[in-house]
């Protein structure tokens, strides 16, 4: 193979970013902020439809529920961001105005709320049924005891599947550069083919994904451990990609 | 309603430019499977082994491999075997090879789960009746082990069919592809990519019902 040539990394791409390694910055910038407010937004959606999922007496929110995670589950990212992308605005006039970012982040965020409205489903049906009724006999609302009793049990089991799945949406953004976001997948094809120093660049952005994977599994586990309730112990959970 | 014409679509389109990506998606998936199977039973036995130098080199792979996106495995693959075998190849052969590699890093752990939930108890009875390692593994625990862990490789597996779509990274023909293509050749991209996600949301949700059917079954049996 040939010799590493690490100075590419202080040459000029010509426009408005000085140099290479600060395009790739850039780049993470734009990985970190699509997976943040993507896993924001998914917690957010998540949460209500994994709620509502459990509730009892409600046939049709339960329904629309499962029909929410079977749809968002079912089809592959690549084509959901597609759709996002280029389907949506055309379908409905009032999208047409809003930045890829925002596209990509509802795109990133529906596809992980059903994951995670998944897990919180059977994070709350793991809890024991007395739970629910001991909630009821001391007078709570249906609100309340989901508000004081479940979630906060529930939110606590699946901690490690939610630390699986943040891991999986900063992995699942490098999907964005199929619609010219300019996140690090899409930094490692344009700064390989201008500079033809694909390896360098990939090994950079391979590293940058490493480090960035590592940091949230850190920090998940700090959060585990911060929000931990003596005595009770949790089994982990295994996810997919 | 919307403007939308899926007038275009008809049988000529479809043996033209999906059928042929359809294969390859299926292809892909199916190999991609059962190499994943064996090359991750093979990392998890290593993981399991008990011998630092078995495990240590396995789990660098398995969690190196876990911890950057597909589709940055699937660019360094296209940029390394052509290296590595030191003559060019299509992104299909690529696409083969890195997906067997990607997904025995997602098997071997799924497996390994699966072989710790063999007690070990089941191990030691083996070992008492005189079995080798290899007669243990192959006629008590990998039997088991498999038939446990059977819904979870298939969900794996649908996930793997979704998956294929990121080939699109570098140029191969999957069924994406295909829509792609046949989208801009009658410049209705938008309603391709609509027919993609009801082909693609067909095909994965009934996998998933069958899976879910299979795990009732088997679970009534055991």
């Amino acid at each position: 193979m040939r010799n590493w040539d690490w100075q590419v990394f202080f040459e000029d791409p010509g426009g408005n970013i000085p140099t290479y390694w600060q395009w790739m910055l850039s780049a993470w910038g734009w990985t970190l902020s699509v997976s943040v407010c993507g896993l924001v937004l998914a917690l957010l959606v998540g949460s209500v439809i994994g709620t509502i999922r459990t509730l009892p007496d409600s046939p049709w929110l339960v329904r629309f529920g499962n029909a929410w995670v079977e749809l968002f589950r079912n089809i592959p990212l690549l084509v959901q961001i597609f759709l996002w992308y280029h389907v949506v605005p055309k379908l409905f006039p009032v999208m047409a105005g809003l930045p890829p970012f925002v596209l990509v982040v509802f795109a990133l965020g529906f596809f992980t709320s059903a994951r995670i409205a998944e897990q919180l489903r059977s994070g709350i049906q793991a809890l024991p049924r007395g739970q629910r009724y001991a909630g009821m006999a001391v007078g709570f609302t249906t609100v309340q005891y989901y508000r004081y009793v479940l979630l906060p049990m529930a939110y606590r089991i699946i901690i490690p599947p939610l630390t699986s799945e943040s891991m999986n949406i900063f992995k699942n953004s490098s999907v964005a550069f199929a619609v010219s976001i300019p996140e690090l997948i899409q930094f490692a094809m344009q700064a390989g083919e201008e500079t033809s120093r694909v390896t360098e660049m990939y090994a950079a952005v391979t590293v940058l994904y490493i480090i960035s994977a590592m940091v949230i599994n850190r920090f998940m586990a700090w959060v585990e451990k911060k929000v931990r309730v003596p005595g009770f112990v949790v089994a982990g959970g295994t996810g997919g990609h | 309603m919307f403007g939308l014409d899926f007038s275009f679509y008809n049988w000529d389109l479809v043996t033209k430019f999906l059928l042929k990506g359809l294969y390859f998606s299926l292809f892909l998936t199916v190999v991609a499977t059962l190499g994943g199977i064996v090359f991750g039973t093979l990392l998890a036995l290593m993981r399991l082994s008990g011998k630092k130098w078995l495990d240590l080199p396995a789990a660098i792979y398995v969690n190196g491999m876990r911890s950057i996106p597909l589709v940055m495995v699937i660019l360094w693959f296209f940029l390394l075997v052509p290296i590595m075998i030191g003559r060019p190849i299509g992104p299909e052969y690529s696409a083969v090879i890195t997906f067997i590699a990607f997904e025995a890093a997602y098997f071997s752990e799924i497996m390994r789960a699966g072989i710790q939930s063999i007690p070990r108890g089941q191990v030691f009875a083996g070992m008492a009746m005189g079995m080798s390692y290899k007669q243990n593994m192959t006629l008590v625990v990998l039997p088991q082990a498999f038939r446990n862990m059977l819904p979870v490789l298939l969900t794996q597996t649908i996930i793997l069919f979704q998956d294929t779509s990121l080939v699109y990274a570098i140029g191969a023909y999957d069924l994406f592809k295909g829509f792609d293509i046949a989208g801009k050749n009658f410049g209705r991209p938008e309603e391709a990519y609509i027919m993609a996600a009801v082909v693609y949301f067909i095909l994965c949700y009934s996998l998933s019902w069958m899976v879910k059917r299979l795990h009732k079954k088997i679970a009534i049996i055991r």
